[in-house]
């Protein structure tokens, strides 16, 4: 894809945890599950400008917001409760902020004041958000960075049932740095980049935590002819660019219906005045198990016409009638829609569509949606899927999109307007002292390119071990091990980064791990004590026997190196069973006798001194 | 410091006023575009506070080459729109006395300062469910944080009450208060009103009404309740029942005290039983109260503000205690003090003070029988002052000295229960 030529733009907005206590109390930043006091909440719109509530903000807030907060209290105090006002903003925090900032070049501001923007969803038990904004325009590459800022983490929800959602507290008030880029992104794959990018940056100041859920990264994508579209919740770095491309295959999909329906002369007056009609009582008979649910429920079938869209609700690039269908369920609380593009189906079959398209007058261009809920209920659903089809007629519409896990979107809600934010007073503002910046500019983590090329010039390590290496997080090990043994270096970096892993996902607790007694594996080794082969065994050997040392683990999984007369004896057995095939294969039978050879000796000798002795000994057969 | 700072002086210069937008120029090179916001009160003094486009606050450090330049003069605030406040002839009628705290303030979110409800109408609108439970008559009688509030203020408010109740006929009197010495105003205004025809009613909030979080607008809408539906003839505080947005609890405004510098439920009731609570709007009484009367309620606001509340402490000297017509002494344990002391309280009541003892235990009874201490202070003539928490014992000790003939008197007054404040027994509790 030319993404040029379709003005493709994008802006990254990164949130990482940072590895501090939190930013508004002495608690540490601690995910856990143990729960030990609970409580319940309303939160309520506060009153506007002219000092009025919003009655309609007011009802909403009856109807839906009714929050249980479970914590622990090992990672929260009163002030998470909003029982205790927040004690002033974490230093160390700020610190890592500026740190960030003055590696990206970004000015920060003189003194930085906390603010509170508005969120009533219950993800803040204050019914705010605290953010400060620290520095502004910086570059990093080729991406301008628009603004940094320092934010409180919101409490994790755990669970959502019978308009009570339930939110556990540990996560609340964890120190959050957002780095925000310029719209300078010119590609899916320099989207990808630049976030790989601000990734290292942040893991070099080694005060970012580590770990799935540690860092959400949100994308905003626009191509010419459309509109901004904020894509939230990101969890991956490979999967932004696969957001990103199909975003804007999505994108372009929406300006070719949007020409579809102007070809088709569908106008937002079709829309609005569109026929929606009972049709309750012509599906008694439906086969369809949704309808028959609906029925039993004293719910109703309503049909809404949806003029000149048949054959748009469903395409490859974009789903018109599922973004219909989420529009409708966020407005009124609708299960879903049937649309006209998926019939015959869900057990309607060709003939109920033939009378429904009948009934409400559809020629060969209108395609139609079909609501089962209580009557009220499809009023707001239907009110909401035409709101969102006279969008189809602009093309792509403005808002908030929710990555899903197969990359695509679905939509969340409209894009805000400037924030509605103020002052936090209770926490004072902060002075940027020309001292504190001096002294953060002393103490400046190395950057991740300087990283990579001493790493490569060091040990010897080519460009995609050195990525590796930092993106893991464990080059400060690994310069430990490599500077004390260096002719292992191949095998430290093998261990650290494969090994270690490896072990986890076998559900082995590496925790115990630590340096020293991997100092003490590759010391071991380097004495020849056992092959390097064995490292791997050795490991999960002292993970799973805490207190044990590397001498053990060799007497008890019998590890120990074989001389080599010992080796050529295990190899001359193999090949005598096998003679047969030897004389038959020739020198060729070294291949394949090789694995054999390896079940024997494996992590007993060195791969390659095992692999020449059976060359010797079957060229000595021969 | 009176002298003119560099932040001051670009301002006059420039003629910049808050809410204006204004781009700044930093000898650096760093532009700023935004709204001026007000000085921050801990702000360094040449800072600047603006609001930038994107929402955000930031301070700018004015030096001497700074440069500021007004982009547009500010908009004019919008009028507030007139309001008509419902009334239903079906519904009773509380009146709304404000006096100022946590619960009655608004943000203005062009500048992000927050500001006091200037009306008890404004309180009313900012939780208009209020409406449902009855028709609001409000007024302001004053506007102070809880700190600053006086004994003249007592008195104002216990005869605006008087007057509501007498004059306007009204069913019940929510007053809005500070919570930090809500308890104090409560037992004032207990001793001040009698034969009340009608509740009343003081409410606060630990969270102020800016935030989505704020317990002022639950605890108001009980405390409207109560001051609408209920059959109580005493003063009472309305307040959070527990951190969770479920209950308030109904606490006698003798028995209460603020126990908690921030929690919600902050409010508890000492050495007695709370009247009730208020749940989904409903109100449950679980002890005993004195019922609302007919006729007129009367209104004795005379005080003798010559009184102090001393705490006493290890090491101690006599000089500690001032010279006042009444003291409370607040005792450690049963109700004792150091020997030292005993000397200048002899000397104290001699002349004619009244010595009063409460205990710093706070919860409990003082009885001055088991130690030799409190037998020699009651031989000097010291008040045992029951179980009355010593913020109660101190605003009584200044009622009775106002309206009690003689020593006699005084000494009876102190000893009998009057507005609650003394329980006859002491029940466990847990």
């Amino acid at each position: 894809m030319d993404y040029k030529s379709i003005g493709f733009k994008a802006g990254l907005e990164i949130h990482q945890q940072l590895d501090t206590k939190k930013l508004f109390c002495n608690c540490p930043s601690k995910m856990t599950d143990s729960k030990d006091y609970s409580f319940h909440r309303y939160l309520r719109p506060t009153q506007s400008e002219l000092g009025e509530v919003d009655q309609a903000a007011l009802a909403e807030s009856k109807k839906h917001r009714h929050f249980l907060y479970t914590a622990s209290k090992n990672s929260t105090c009163l002030v998470e409760a909003d029982e205790e006002p927040p004690h002033a903003l974490n230093n160390e925090a700020l610190d890592v902020v500026l740190t960030v900032a003055s590696m990206v070049n970004a000015k920060p501001v003189d003194e930085i004041h906390v603010m509170r923007k508005i969120v009533i969803d219950g993800s803040n038990t204050s019914g705010f958000q605290r953010t400060a904004l620290v520095a502004l325009d910086g570059k990093i590459k080729d991406v301008g960075i628009e603004t940094i800022a320092l934010e409180e983490d919101a409490a994790r929800k755990l669970e959502e049932k019978d308009r009570v959602v339930n939110y556990g507290l540990d996560r609340l008030g964890i120190p959050l740095i957002e780095i925000a880029t310029a719209a300078d992104i010119k590609t899916p794959r320099h989207a990808r980049e630049t976030a790989e990018n601000i990734g290292l940056l942040l893991q070099a100041t080694g005060k970012c935590k580590r770990g799935l859920g540690t860092i959400r990264q949100d994308l905003n994508i626009s191509i010419a002819e459309g509109n901004r579209v904020e894509i939230k919740g990101i969890q991956s770095l490979s999967a932004i660019e696969k957001v990103a491309e199909k975003e804007t295959l999505r994108q372009l999909d929406l300006i070719e219906i949007k020409k579809t329906l102007k070809e088709r002369k569908v106008k937002e007056k079709d829309i609005e005045e569109a026929p929606v009609i009972d049709f309750t009582s012509e599906m008694k008979n439906c086969k369809s198990r949704i309808v028959k649910n609906t029925l039993t429920n004293k719910g109703k079938v309503f049909v809404l016409k949806l003029p000149g869209f048949a054959g748009l609700l469903k395409r490859e690039n974009s789903r018109l009638g599922k973004e219909f269908a989420v529009y409708a369920k966020v407005a009124s609380g609708i299960g879903g829609i049937i649309h006209s593009d998926e019939l015959p189906g869900y057990g309607i079959d060709e003939k109920e569509v033939g009378l429904i398209k009948e009934n409400i007058e559809c020629n060969k261009n209108d395609g139609f949606a079909i609501f089962l809920e209580k009557e009220n209920v499809v009023k707001e659903a239907i009110r909401a899927v035409k709101d969102r089809a006279v969008l189809a007629l602009q093309g792509v519409a403005k808002e908030v999109r929710r990555a899903l896990p197969d990359y695509t979107t679905e939509y969340m809600r409209p894009l805000p307007g400037a924030a509605r934010m103020y002052p936090e007073t209770d926490v004072p503002p902060v002075e940027v002292t020309k001292k504190r910046l001096e002294k953060i500019g002393k103490n400046l983590p190395e950057l991740p390119e300087e990283k990579e090329k001493r790493l490569s010039e060091t040990y010897g390590l080519n460009r995609d071990q050195t990525k590796q290496l930092i993106h893991s997080g464990y080059e400060k090990e690994f310069e430990q091990l490599a500077k004390t043994f260096p002719k292992q270096v191949n095998t430290i970096l093998r261990t650290l980064l494969n090994t270690l892993p490896e072990l986890e996902n076998e559900g082995v607790n590496t925790e115990g791990i630590n340096n020293a007694l991997l100092e003490e594996v590759f010391f071991s080794l380097n004495k020849g004590l056992f092959a390097k082969e064995a490292v791997p065994e050795i490991i999960k050997y002292l993970a799973q026997n805490k207190g044990k040392h590397v001498n053990d683990a060799i007497q008890e999984q019998g590890l120990k190196t074989m001389g080599e007369k010992e080796i050529r004896e295990v190899i001359r057995n193999i090949i005598n069973e096998r003679i047969d095939f030897v004389k038959k294969k020739g020198i060729g039978a070294v291949q394949p006798l090789m694995g054999v050879v390896m079940r024997e000796l494996r992590g007993k000798a060195d791969g390659r001194l095992i692999s020449s002795i059976l060359k010797e000994e079957i060229e000595k057969t021969l | 410091m009176t002298e003119e700072n560099l932040r001051e002086k670009l301002l006059k210069k420039t003629g910049a006023e808050t809410g204006d937008s204004v781009r700044i120029k930093k000898d650096d090179g760093r532009v700023y575009e935004g709204i001026l916001m007000p000085h921050h009160e801990f702000s360094n003094r040449d800072v600047i506070v603006l609001k930038l486009k994107n929402g955000y606050n930031i301070g700018v450090k004015v030096s001497e080459g700074t440069e500021m330049q007004v982009l547009a003069k500010r908009e004019k605030t919008k009028q507030k729109a007139a309001r008509t406040v419902p009334y239903d002839s079906k519904k009773p009628t509380v009146s709304v006395l404000g006096t100022g705290g946590t619960i009655a303030c608004y943000v203005d979110y062009r500048t992000g300062a927050v500001y006091p409800a200037t009306t008890a109408e404004d309180l009313a609108f900012s939780v208009p469910e209020v409406f449902d439970i009855c028709n609001i008559k409000a007024k302001v009688v004053f506007q102070l944080l809880s700190e600053d509030i006086t004994v003249e203020n007592w008195q104002t408010l216990a005869k605006e009450i008087a007057e509501e109740f007498n004059k306007n006929k009204v069913n019940g009197v929510v007053v809005p208060h500070g919570t930090d010495t809500m308890g104090y105003t409560a037992a004032a205004l207990s001793f001040m009103l009698k034969n009340l025809t009608g509740p009343v009613v003081l409410v606060g909030a630990q969270r102020s009404s800016d935030r989505p979080s704020s317990d002022a607008a639950q605890n108001l809408l009980d405390a409207a309740t109560v001051a609408a539906n209920s059959d109580i003839g005493e003063v009472v505080v309305v307040m959070h029942g527990e951190i969770s947005d479920s209950f308030t609890t109904i606490h006698r405004g003798t028995k209460v005290r603020k126990m908690h510098t921030s929690r919600r439920d902050a409010f508890q009731t000492i050495n007695s039983e709370p009247i009730g609570i208020v749940s989904d709007g409903n109100i449950k009484t679980t002890s005993s109260y004195r019922q609302k009367t007919t006729g007129k309620v009367k209104v004795e606001t005379e005080m003798e503000k010559d009184v102090a509340m001393v705490y006493v402490y290890p090491g101690m000297q006599p000089k500690d205690i001032p010279s006042k017509k009444g003291i409370v002494l607040v005792g450690t344990g049963l109700g004792h003090v150091s020997k030292p002391l005993y000397s200048k309280i002899k000397k104290l009541i001699e002349n004619g003070s009244t010595i009063v003892m409460a205990s710093q235990c706070i919860y409990g009874r003082i009885n001055m029988n088991v130690y030799a201490t409190g037998r020699d202070l009651l031989k000097l003539g010291v008040v045992p002052g029951e179980d009355m928490l010593p913020e109660t014992a101190y605003v009584k000790l200044m009622w009775v000295l106002a309206h009690a003939k003689n020593q006699e008197e005084i000494r009876r007054l102190m000893l009998t229960n009057i507005a609650g404040e003394i329980s006859e027994r002491t029940i466990y509790n847990d």
